[in-house]
């Protein structure tokens, strides 16, 4: 704790004059005090048996919306103001990372520089509790590396070492829709124009929404991407751990994610083919507009609800919420996932005992015990397959698969998801006992369907 | 014709019925209970203890939930039914007219009449009024006895740990749970609780309850003529079926209200089920009395066709159950006993925290039963070898296919193979 603290004075100080006057003593005393104390505070998860470590998590100021959450809240938020509307007051901690920036990217930090530091530092820190807290889960292991990996390297180093050597600034690790303009004519045009590599990117762009995206989504379902490479995702499932609980699970908040989500990928797709009419017509459509139209896009989007609501708001609406209401790439996903997907959260027969942590821990807000305890499988457009519901399943009731997709969809779909089926007439009732409805809702499966299955 | 069917407890038997009753039907549902206003998962009580969830989360369906599937709640307690003019008594002189009734009134936490078992910081532990005293009794306490070697009493355990009270854990048997299960899971069982710091004593008993000046618990006596200081005792040796309303109203009860395997009472128009039960002949259950969660809603889904018109007998299936000791997660398919008979082997792989148990017959090598700790198996593929009559060559040669672990976990099969 008292290292935590010294890292917080010496990131105050910097931010105050220091970063300017003495960068490295400032960088170092900040970020050593800042990672090191967090190691020391780490380990204290290895003092328990590996498990299941979620003892406390409603009894903490921090992670139960208490003083320390709001608090959390309102610096991360008002880092996120700063940031974009009042970055003069930055200047001395990007000056702080001068010597970072000149040894990545050949140049002097940016206000980007620094807040991309910054988010790749909170991903590999908090991965490394991670690691530590979820070390008898192998998935959580495999999948907490690959999103350190994908940070560190597609979204922090590589941008950097790019400009080094003058190439256009690009994010291999992002594609179109979520960065949304990557595939505008604007961008292409400048790409194309840059360099050899500059077509490749484009090339790569394309590919990897038009063909990667649907392939690798029909054999893994959304996770491949969600919470295995993109850096939302990534610091969601690392920074965002402590804060997974906080999401809404209401009915309610269900049909406002699905408006929200599907409208904004509506958007996008609307202003990109606006953009291309326009380009292809030679400016006709939009004349001048072109850009502040995107301009807006990109601000009210990108920046106030990716950033300061996305992320600001963790210790409040839980890590998702971006990737939940206003994500247009995981609305793409979820779309694949939902109906061109061999992913699935098989439920394992008739063991759940509805206790309620796979909903409690789903950050996407999943109600997942309103399938597990009619033993039916999950499969939801928004799950981001962190197979967190699986992990902290006290009966192993749940696992994470991709399966053919014969016998995907099992067990008792009624009338509708979130309801018996109700209101039957008497006529209906005297008819029925002829042909009464199976005794279980658990299939006895044949020989053949399970040959199948495995 | 539309019946009025009244439903006395809102736990899982009472509202897999209500539930069932209404997919089936258009009778009008009226769910009565004294604990809350909403069903809520009585095995998730632990987790709200050590601040996994809140009261809220352990609710599984939302409360505008039963409105909209028009089952009516009502909170209060049933005094008594008048079984001959169908009426169901509450407090208050207040009354209400069934067609149908069902007995979903649960267990209730056994006292076996020790010295002190009524002082203050000493109880059990069934539903929320236990979870609201035992937050209340474990306020800056230094150390809990947790009397009784169950499922429960392991919780209960792993509940005080969690917020930091030491714990010395009371067990009659030699080990852990050795009624039910074989040697090698209670050894493993034994070790894990002690891995987590809990101060396990075998073979030993209450004898006593101590009393302080206020008439709390201020330690706990044994047969080893020990005396621990304590200030709360928790007791978790097992429970009865709750039978307090049959019994005032003249329906016929032994150790549980008594039902054939149409789940049919002594009365009229009136059904009992789940953890109150019991039937009337061997062979209906796995045992007389089933009071487990999975036999509960298994309960509830058949009486609900009978009380819908389809006259449906139980039937038991394939037994399973699960648990949690700790970190460690124990499943069971079929029929494995502690002690074997002669004509039953056994295949027994061990690792460090996993252990699989496989017991089939030695004549013709059918299997029987799988034990599984800290190894998650699929149940459909175990009950589908269990009804088929799989032998223990074919189930070990397809064992990955019946396992249901993450993903990257190591394969099964093969690490089993390699060992044996």
């Amino acid at each position: 704790m008292a290292l935590i603290g010294i890292g917080i004075v010496g990131l105050l100080a910097a931010a105050f004059g220091t970063g300017s006057t003495a960068p490295a003593v400032s960088f170092w005393i900040s970020m050593g005090g800042l990672t090191t104390g967090a190691a020391i505070l780490f380990r204290a998860y290895l003092r328990r048996p590996a498990g299941v470590d979620n003892n406390g998590v409603w009894f903490s100021s921090a992670t139960a919306r208490g003083m320390a959450g709001w608090i959390l809240g309102i610096v991360f938020t008002g880092f996120y103001v700063v940031l974009y509307w009042a970055p003069a007051n930055l200047e001395h901690l990007v000056r702080m990372t001068d010597p970072l920036s000149h040894m990545i990217r050949g140049r002097a930090a940016d206000r980007w520089f620094l807040y991309g530091f910054f988010y790749t530092m909170a991903v590999l820190v908090m991965g490394a509790r991670m690691l530590v807290k979820y070390r008898s889960n192998p998935y959580q292991i495999v999948r907490t590396i690959s999103v350190m990996f994908f940070q560190l390297g597609f979204a922090f180093l590589i941008p950097g070492l790019l400009l080094m050597f003058n190439q256009p600034e690009y994010y291999f690790s992002y594609f179109w829709p979520l960065k949304y303009d990557y595939l505008w004519p604007g961008s292409i045009d400048y790409l194309s124009n840059a360099s050899a590599l500059g077509v490749f990117m484009v090339f790569w762009g394309t590919v990897m929404f038009f063909v990667a995206t649907p392939i690798l989504t029909y054999f893994f379902g959304k996770r491949w991407y969600c919470s295995w490479v993109c850096g939302c995702g990534g610091l969601a499932e690392t920074a965002g751990d402590p804060f997974r609980h906080l999401s809404d699970k209401s009915l309610a908040a269900w049909k406002i994610e699905r408006w929200m989500v599907h409208g904004v990928l509506v958007f996008i797709v609307g202003v990109t083919a606006l953009l291309w009419g326009n380009s292809a017509t030679g400016g006709s459509w939009l004349g001048s507009l072109s850009g502040p139209f995107a301009q807006t896009y990109g601000f009210f989007i990108g920046l106030i609800f990716a950033g300061v609501i996305g992320v600001g708001f963790y210790p409040i609406m839980g890590s998702r919420v971006w990737c939940r209401f206003g994500c247009p790439m995981a609305a793409t996903l979820g779309l694949l996932q939902r109906h061109f997907s061999r992913f699935r959260i098989t439920t394992n027969g008739g063991q759940c005992i509805s206790c309620g942590n796979c909903s409690t821990y789903c950050e996407m807000g999943i109600d997942v015990r309103w399938y597990a305890q009619r033993g039916q499988n999950i499969i939801r457009s928004s799950c981001v397959g962190c197979g967190m519901c699986a992990t902290v399943c006290p009966r192993g009731v749940l696992k994470l698969e991709n399966g053919p997709r014969r016998g995907r969809y099992n067990g008792p779909i009624l009338t509708h998801h979130d309801q018996v089926s109700v209101q039957i007439d008497d006529a209906w009732i005297q008819s029925r006992p002829l042909n009464p409805p199976a005794q279980e809702d658990i299939p006895i499966l044949t020989d053949r369907d399970v040959a199948g299955m495995f | 014709m539309t019946k009025h069917v009244i439903i006395i407890g809102n736990g899982i038997t009472g509202v897999t019925a209500a539930r069932h009753i209404r997919k089936h039907s258009n009778h009008r549902i009226t769910v009565i209970s004294g604990e809350t206003d909403h069903f809520y998962a009585r095995t998730a009580l632990m987790y709200i203890y050590m601040g996994h969830m809140r009261y809220h989360d352990t609710k599984p369906y939302e409360d505008a939930f039963w409105a909209k599937n028009s089952i009516d709640l009502l909170r209060g307690f049933v005094t008594r039914v008048d079984t001959d003019a169908r009426q169901v008594h509450l407090g208050g002189g207040r009354t209400l007219q069934y067609d149908a009734l069902l007995l979903a009134t649960g267990s209730q936490s056994n006292f076996f009449n020790w010295p002190g078992q009524d002082l203050d910081a000493v109880q059990g532990l069934y539903g929320i009024p236990d979870l609201v005293t035992m937050e209340r009794w474990t306020q800056g306490i230094t150390r809990g006895v947790v009397v009784g070697g169950g499922l429960i009493g392991v919780e209960m355990a792993e509940m005080l740990h969690a917020r930091h009270i030491p714990v010395t854990f009371l067990v009659r048997e030699q080990s852990y749970m050795d009624y039910l299960l074989p040697a090698e899971e209670s050894a493993m069982i034994n070790q894990e609780i002690r891995r987590n710091g809990i101060d396990l004593r075998l073979a030993t008993q209450l004898q006593e309850i101590l009393p302080d000046e206020n008439g709390r618990a201020r330690a706990a006596a044994t047969d080893q003529g020990e005396e621990i200081p304590c200030e709360f005792v928790g007791i978790t040796a097992g429970v009865h079926p709750n039978i307090d309303v049959a019994r005032e109203s003249g329906i016929e009860s032994g150790r549980g209200i008594l039902v054939n395997r149409f789940f049919e009472t002594s009365a009229p128009n009136v059904y009992a089920a789940g953890d109150c039960v019991e039937f009337r002949e061997d062979g209906i259950g796995s045992r007389r009395i089933e009071q487990l969660w999975y036999t509960g809603r298994k309960h509830a889904k058949t009486v609900a066709r009978t009380i819908c018109g389809w006259h449906t007998a139980y039937d038991k299936g394939v037994f399973f159950n699960s648990a949690k000791f700790f970190t460690l997660e124990y499943q069971t398919y079929g029929d494995i006993k502690p002690n074997r008979d002669p004509t039953v082997r056994t295949f027994l792989w061990q690792d460090t925290g996993r252990l699989l148990r496989i017991d089939y017959v030695a004549n013709d090598g059918r299997v029987v039963g799988f034990n599984l700790l800290g190894i998650r198996f699929r149940h459909d593929r175990c009950e589908h070898w269990l009804l088929q009559g799989a032998t223990i060559d074919t189930v070990l040669d397809n064992l990955g296919d019946a396992q249901f672990d993450e993903e990257f976990t190591r394969d099964l099969r093969r690490a089993a193979m390699a060992q044996s």
